[in-house]
């Protein structure tokens, strides 16, 4: 950047960059999970195709936090904002890596037979995907109490794939020719607990932000 | 730049205006003396237009005396001795023909202590203009001044009281105020926040980075926090010598010497 912008834009700046890589990113993992649903071998292609942006947006970010710490010294919100910014913008990397991670299952999934209705899997998909969204709404509106919500969400996610890992275990023993498949899907559950695992780590990060205080590992009870 | 009236009659060669990357003051091998005490060693350095350039260093490193050899300011101190060339638009601003005056209109200065006059907010700002003879319209020139100073509000309603009646902060902006009422294309800036509280340095900073839009700003700090927020280009000096000059972003995440490293992460010594 040749000219110094002044403090107050260079933030505005960081935060739409960081809203145009979260909306990037939930877009990437929503075309992943309807790739998935609907065995589409070209969404699912888009998705691998559009990660290198998430990345290079990523890198950005941390150009941009780096910068600011180095020159403007920010304090209190201003401080929380710009550190939490390089943390979410690292999850949301990660959550884009496992989109591609689903979308590649698909490709792979498109191989074999299509197996039995899981609705297991189906309440996942629609549960994280909401978490992600709620979770981002949090961040960009800086609402703690939703992000608190969609914390408490997460266990909801773990028990689905806990359920999905077991059918799929019982359908594989019962016809080998099913490991294939199942293993796939079995992956693609995996990405997508991860990725509500990553928004949980957002929408914790968005209660430090907005409130300094710290929720994660338990941090809260503990304090008690 | 939007067109001004000249303040003063003398015949000035054409300056550039928006920060198109050309240079309007450097120095070439630049060496000052005080007797017999080497304060600057064979600087070399250019300033870019519109840019706010920050020198940085400890305390004698000879920050000052640098800023100083680009207004002629050293002129005034007994014994001191500038050898090396001082360009101003590539013209030697030491040359024989040179009117120092007509060089500390064109280049002005703000101190570290705010130093109004003891007369009113109007008189300060006006007597620049006045002296050099300005035939315009002296109110729209203190109310411009005043207004690119960012004081105008606080002041317009009691142009009449007392410059001393102002807050430090506020009698500080009134002298880059004053500074500007002559039209100059470059201010020099000695620790113009090192005597005011936060609030007030804030102010004087976000004044900076609004008034590269019309000037080229050198500012001296000992602040390096202050020359990070501020400045587009930084200047680390150590004992008389030019150690390192380059953007103000590169200085402070990644210096390409180990001594501009130790200083700006206080390890050094």
């Amino acid at each position: 950047m040749k000219a110094q912008l002044h403090f107050r834009e260079q933030l505005e700046m960081l935060k739409s960059r960081l809203v145009e890589m979260a909306a990037q990113t939930e877009e990437a993992v929503r075309m992943a999970v309807e790739a998935f649903l609907e065995r589409d071998e070209a969404r699912a292609q888009q998705v691998i195709d559009s990660d290198p942006e998430i990345d290079r947006i990523e890198m950005e970010i941390d150009e941009r936090v780096i910068q600011l710490l180095a020159l403007q010294q920010p304090l209190a919100s201003d401080l929380r904002f710009i550190t939490m910014a390089m943390k979410i913008s690292n999850d949301l990397e990660r959550m884009g890596d496992h989109a591609v991670n689903i979308a590649k299952e698909v490709l792979r999934l498109l191989q074999h037979p299509r197996i039995g209705p899981l609705p297991e899997i189906e309440e996942m998909v629609s549960v994280a995907t909401k978490m992600l969204s709620d979770g981002l709404d949090a961040f960009i509106r800086r609402d703690a109490e939703l992000a608190r919500e969609v914390v408490l969400r997460d266990d909801r996610v773990d028990d689905l794939h806990a359920n999905v890992f077991r059918i799929l275990l019982t359908q594989m023993m019962e016809n080998p020719r099913n490991i294939g498949p199942c293993t796939e899907t079995l992956l693609v559950s995996r990405n997508l607990e991860r990725i509500a695992d990553l928004t949980t780590n957002v929408a914790e990060d968005v209660v430090y932000m907005v409130e300094a205080r710290v929720i994660k590992h338990g941090a809260e009870k503990l304090a008690q | 730049m939007k067109a001004t009236p000249t303040a003063a009659g003398t015949a000035a060669p054409e300056t550039d205006d928006a920060g198109d990357g050309s240079t309007v003051l450097s120095t070439d091998a630049v060496d000052v003396f005080y007797g017999d005490k080497q304060a600057i060693r064979a600087v070399t350095l250019e300033i870019p237009t519109h840019e706010v350039i920050a020198f940085i260093g400890p305390s004698g490193c000879g920050k000052s005396t640098l800023l100083r050899c680009f207004n002629r300011m050293n002129d005034l101190i007994p014994a001191a001795r500038v050898g090396g060339r001082v360009l101003y638009h590539g013209s030697d601003l030491y040359g024989p023909e040179v009117d120092p005056v007509e060089v500390r209109r064109r280049i002005g200065m703000v101190f570290q202590k705010p130093n109004p006059f003891p007369k009113s907010i109007y008189d300060n700002v006006a007597f620049g203009p006045r002296i050099n003879g300005f035939r315009g319209p002296l109110d729209d020139l203190v109310e411009r001044s005043l207004v690119q100073a960012a004081l105008w509000d606080e002041v317009k309603d009691r142009l009449q009281e007392s410059a001393l009646s102002l807050s430090g902060g506020q009698q500080q902006r009134l002298c880059i105020a004053r500074a500007l009422a002559v039209e100059p294309e470059v201010l020099l800036m000695d620790e113009p926040a090192s005597a005011l509280d936060p609030i007030a340095t804030q102010k004087i900073e976000d004044l900076i980075y609004e008034l590269k839009e019309h000037f080229t700003v050198v500012i001296v700090t000992h602040n390096m926090q202050q020359a990070a927020r501020v400045s587009d280009r930084t200047a680390f000096l150590y004992m008389g010598e030019l150690i390192e000059y380059g953007d103000t972003e590169k200085i402070f995440t990644n210096p390409g010497e180990e001594r501009t490293e130790a200083y700006i992460t206080g390890r050094f010594g």
